[in-house]
């Protein structure tokens, strides 16, 4: 093992027993519940998920009513199915369009919409990410897989520590007969950062 | 404040890290540190622009190769010795009774 691989393992067996530390201190101390951290971790690790997203794009889909309200007022709509909270308080869905591509980045830290998306995956929260999403967006994309035409209009919204973004991709072609739970099952999480497509029918219902 | 954190734009960082596997947390003490965040927050220590605000103030170069929680951590511990909740030496001492004691 190198030397600067060690010196990372000592500074993360620190960092561990750190917070372990300052935890048990706030407990102690009557400020922390330790039954509540498990509650809130158990949550967000297991419950509050891209799935949540996925049925408000798919409602979208499905009812026009809907949507213009969605478009309209994002955190009243997406409230309507339930998701609301810490980190979701005010939310603006933009819409992709034949022409219009939108994809979300947090320059500055990692605010990302924790109702409907859950916590961000890490690339999100990382450097590479961060810097180049708002210089080279399509090159950014293509990273990802997914080539946006040149004629398309590439748009990158960088959310901030109130205002949190959630894409709404386009409707595949060949979900005509689809219900909503069904179209939500085509509806990925990166496609709702908006560096990645729905799943076409054939494939997300495998 | 213009300070490291603010990334947009910057060359140099290297490819983008897409692991569709990635787990949420890559260990229990992030997990620890998530949801005393929350509680902390939930509880008043401080609020989000504080809470950025001090993840804001660390150096440049500490802030660049320590962890995403790690900078959570150093935010928490920012505003509860401000508050008068935590010390250093409370801190230090608890790891390293804590270290003992694992031993």
């Amino acid at each position: 093992m190198s030397k600067a691989h060690e010196h990372d393992h000592d500074n993360r067996s620190d960092i561990s027993l750190r917070v372990k530390a300052v935890e048990s201190l706030l407990i102690e101390k009557g400020l922390l519940d330790p039954a509540a951290i498990d509650k809130l971790v158990d949550a967000y690790e297991h419950k509050i998920g891209p799935h949540n997203g996925a049925r408000v794009v798919a409602r979208a889909w499905s009812d026009p009513s809907y949507k213009q309200r969605l478009l309209k007022d994002g955190t009243a709509a997406i409230a309507e199915l339930g998701f609301t909270g810490i980190q979701g308080e005010d939310m603006v869905v933009v819409e992709n369009t034949s022409g219009v591509h939108n994809m979300v980045v947090c320059t500055l830290c990692s605010c990302y919409p924790w109702p409907t998306l859950g916590l961000p995956p890490n690339w999100y929260k990382a450097a590479p990410y961060r810097s180049r999403a708002v210089i080279d967006p399509r090159g950014v994309i293509e990273e990802f897989g997914l080539k946006i035409p040149e004629s398309t209009e590439v748009r990158v919204w960088d959310s901030n520590a109130e205002l949190r973004y959630l894409v709404l991709p386009e409707r595949p072609a060949g979900t005509e007969g689809l219900d909503e739970a069904a179209l939500a099952k085509l509806v990925t999480r990166d496609s709702m950062i908006g560096v990645g497509l729905p799943l076409s029918p054939d494939r997300g219902t495998e | 404040m213009n300070g490291i954190h603010d990334l947009g734009g910057r060359h140099g960082m290297g490819p983008i890290d897409i692991d569709p596997e990635q787990p949420i947390f890559h260990a229990d003490w992030e997990r620890r540190m998530f949801g005393m965040f929350i509680l902390a927050f939930a509880g008043g220590h401080f609020n989000i622009d504080q809470f950025r605000a001090a993840i804001e103030k660390m150096k440049p170069a500490e802030y660049l190769e320590s962890d995403y929680y790690e900078h959570w951590l150093y935010s928490l511990e920012t505003w509860c010795k401000a508050n008068g909740s935590l010390t250093d030496e409370e801190i230090e001492n608890r790891m390293r009774k804590l270290s003992k004691g694992a031993a």
